[in-house]
C-alpha cells in the first residue's frame, strides 16, 4: 500500500478530512457550554444518599396494584386512551395529508424547467410550511389547557390538542419523506402531463408507503403518551387515572398502569412490524 | 411538424455548456437518431425536447407550440403528447407491470380514473397488447423487482407505446438489452411511429443499432452538431471523428463472436448475465481501449 501511494505523484488524499475534521471540532466546541446550562451531572445519579431517595420512590411502586375493581377502571381508561390517541392521529391525518401534498417539492409541476406558476407555487409552500410549523410549535398541553376549557374535562380536547399538534408534525415529516425518496419516478410521470394525486399514486407512494406507515404508527405510539400526560390536566383516559393514583401516593396502581404502557409500546411495535411486512 | 430548435443553448447552474448552437428540425413522423461520444449532451438534448428542461438561449418549437411560454394547463397538455423513453425506466420497484403501463395515459386520464385503477385496472387488455409486442404478456400481474434490467427497460418503452404520443423520444432506449433483443426492441419503436405517424427521436450509443434503423443521423460532439446527415451520406471518417476521444474503434453492439475473441471472461460472463447486460459493457470498453 504505502509503496503504491509514494509511486503516484498526485498522492490520493480525501479532500473533505479538513471539513469533517472542523465539523467535528465545532460540533464538540457547542455542545460543552449546552451541557453546562443543562445542568449536565449524571454522577449525580450515583451518590448514596441520592439512590436511597430513588429506592425508596421505587419500592413504593410494589407490588402492583390487581384488585378487580381496579382492573376495571384500569381497563376502561386504557380504552380511553387507546381511543383519545386514534382520534387524534385520523383527525391528525386529515391536517397532515393535504398540507404534505401542497408543500413537497417533489410533487411541484413549477419546479420542472421551472415552468409556468413557480412564484405562487414556491409562495404557496412556504405559506404551508409555516403553518405546519405554528401547528406543532405549541406543544400539545397548551392546546389541552386552553380546549379544556372549551370542552369540559373530558377525552374532547385531548382528542383535538393531539390532532393540532400531531397534524403539524405528520405533515412536516410526510413533506420531507416524500423529497427524500426517488423522484425520478414521480419527476418522469409530472413531465408526461400527469396531476399531482396521480404522480403521487403512481410514482411516489409505491416507494414511501413502508417509511410513511412506520413514522405513522410511531407518532401513535407518541400519541398514547402524549395523551396520558395530557390526562393530567383532566383529559381523561390513563392519564387521569395515573394522577389520582400519584395523589393518593398508591405506588402499586401506578405500577400496573406502566405495565399496561409497555403493553400498548409492545403493542405499537408489532403492529408497525405487520404493516411494513405488508407493504414491502 | 414535429419540433425546431434554432441556436439553442442550454448552461446547467454549475455554469457547464451542456449544449451549444443547437438547430435542428424534425418533420412529423420523420425518425432521426443522434449519436456521440459519452458526455456530448445526448440526454440534455432529449430532456430539452421533452420539455423537462428549459433552454438557456435560443428559440424552441415544440408540436407546434412554445412550451415555456404556455401557461400551465395547456403545457401539461403539450407534455401529455410526447413520451419520453428513459435509460433507466423510472419506474418504482413494488409498481405491478399493469400499473407501470397504464401510468403511460396519466396525463389522459382525469384524477378519477387514475384512482380508480389502482383498485382495478381500468385497462388490462390494451396493456397487454402492448406488452405482447415485447414477449412479456405473461408478467402482466408481476411486480417489477422481480424483472431483469432488460426487462424493465422494454416495459418502460411499453409504458411509452401505452401512452400513445405524437413525439417518441428515447435517451438510451436499448442499452440494458443484449443484440437480439435491442435489435427487435428498436424495431418494434420503428413500427410504432410508422404505424401511429409519431415522430421518432433516439439517441443510441451503440453506432450500426443507429445506422440500421435510422434514415437520418445527428452526430453530437461536446454539446455541438458535428453533422446532421442522411444515413447514406454518413461516412466512416465523420464517425471516426465524432469519436475521436474514444479511441479508434466505434461503439457498436456486442455480439457473441466478438466476446469469444475478447477471451475467456469475457464470453462467461455473456453467459453468466441474463440479458448480457455486463457482458456487452466489458467488450465495449475493451473496444474503446483498442486492446
Amino acid at each position: 500500500m504505502n509503496t503504491d501511494t509514494d509511486a503516484r505523484p498526485y498522492a490520493a488524499r480525501d479532500p473533505d478530512t479538513r471539513a469533517r475534521l472542523g465539523w467535528t471540532l465545532l460540533a464538540l466546541v457547542l455542545l460543552w457550554p449546552l451541557l453546562l446550562l443543562a445542568e449536565f451531572r449524571p454522577w449525580a445519579l450515583f451518590e448514596a444518599n441520592n439512590l436511597q431517595v430513588m429506592g425508596a420512590f421505587l419500592a413504593g411502586f410494589l407490588p402492583p396494584a390487581t384488585s378487580t375493581e381496579f382492573l376495571g377502571l384500569l381497563l376502561k381508561a386504557t380504552l380511553e386512551t387507546l381511543a383519545i390517541a386514534t382520534a387524534g392521529i385520523a383527525l391528525a391525518l386529515l391536517i397532515a395529508i393535504p398540507l404534505a401534498i401542497l408543500c413537497t417539492r417533489a410533487l411541484a409541476v413549477s419546479l420542472i424547467g421551472p415552468g409556468p406558476g413557480r412564484l405562487g407555487g414556491s409562495a404557496l409552500r412556504a405559506a404551508g410550511r409555516a403553518l405546519l410549523t405554528f401547528l406543532r410549535a405549541i406543544p400539545e398541553i397548551v392546546w389541552a389547557l386552553m380546549l379544556v376549557r372549551v370542552f369540559g374535562l373530558g377525552p374532547a380536547a385531548g382528542v383535538l390538542a393531539l390532532a393540532v399538534t400531531y397534524g403539524g408534525m405528520l405533515g412536516k415529516v410526510y413533506t420531507e419523506i416524500f423529497e427524500s425518496t426517488d423522484t425520478r419516478p414521480t419527476r418522469s410521470l409530472l413531465a408526461a402531463g400527469a396531476g399531482r394525486f396521480a404522480a403521487l399514486t403512481y410514482g411516489l407512494l409505491p416507494n414511501a408507503a413502508q417509511e410513511l406507515t412506520s413514522y405513522t404508527v410511531y407518532r401513535w405510539e407518541c400519541a398514547v403518551r402524549a395523551s396520558v400526560i395530557m390526562g393530567f390536566v383532566g383529559a381523561g383516559g390513563l392519564g387521569q387515572l395515573m394522577d389520582q393514583s400519584m395523589k393518593m401516593l398508591n405506588g402499586g396502581e401506578a405500577a400496573t398502569i406502566l405495565l399496561v404502557f409497555l403493553l400498548l409500546v409492545v403493542l405499537a411495535d408489532a403492529l408497525s412490524a405487520t404493516l411494513r411486512r405488508a407493504l414491502a | 411538424m414535429a419540433f425546431e430548435l434554432q441556436g439553442v443553448g442550454l448552461t446547467h447552474g454549475n455554469g457547464f455548456r451542456a449544449l451549444q448552437r443547437i438547430s435542428i428540425r424534425l418533420g412529423r413522423g420523420e425518425r432521426a437518431a443522434v449519436i456521440g461520444p459519452s458526455g456530448a449532451g445526448k440526454t440534455s438534448l432529449i430532456r430539452l425536447l421533452g420539455v423537462a428542461t428549459r433552454p438557456s438561449e435560443g428559440r424552441l418549437n415544440i408540436l407546434g407550440r412554445n412550451p415555456w411560454q404556455l401557461p400551465a394547463g395547456e403545457l401539461r397538455r403539450l407534455r401529455a403528447r410526447i413520451g419520453t423513453i428513459h435509460q433507466a425506466p423510472p419506474i418504482p420497484p413494488r409498481l405491478r407491470v399493469i400499473t407501470a403501463i397504464l401510468a403511460g395515459r396519466l396525463g389522459q386520464w382525469p384524477a378519477w380514473k387514475a384512482l380508480l385503477s389502482l383498485l382495478y385496472p381500468v385497462d388490462i387488455a390494451g396493456a397487454q397488447a402492448t406488452l405482447a409486442r415485447f414477449d412479456l404478456a405473461d408478467r402482466l400481474f408481476d411486480r417489477c423487482d422481480r424483472l431483469s434490467g432488460g426487462q424493465l427497460q422494454r416495459i418502460g418503452i411499453a409504458r411509452v407505446f401505452y401512452q400513445e404520443p405524437d413525439l417518441i423520444l428515447a435517451d438510451e432506449p436499448v442499452s440494458a438489452l443484449d443484440p437480439a433483443l435491442a435489435d427487435a426492441a428498436l424495431g418494434e419503436l420503428v413500427a410504432e411511429s410508422e404505424r401511429r405517424g409519431a415522430s421518432l427521436f433516439a439517441s443510441l450509443h451503440a453506432v450500426d443499432l443507429a445506422l440500421k434503423w435510422f434514415p437520418r443521423i445527428v452526430g453530437l460532439r461536446a454539446g455541438e452538431v458535428a453533422f446532421d446527415l442522411p444515413t447514406a451520406e454518413v461516412s466512416n471518417g465523420l464517425l471516426h471523428e465524432l469519436y475521436a476521444a474514444e479511441g479508434s474503434v466505434l461503439p457498436t453492439q456486442a455480439s457473441a463472436p466478438a466476446a469469444l475473441r475478447h477471451g475467456g471472461a469475457t464470453a462467461e460472463a455473456m453467459a453468466e448475465s441474463g440479458d448480457g447486460t455486463l457482458a456487452a459493457n466489458v467488450v465495449r470498453l475493451d473496444t474503446c481501449r483498442g486492446r
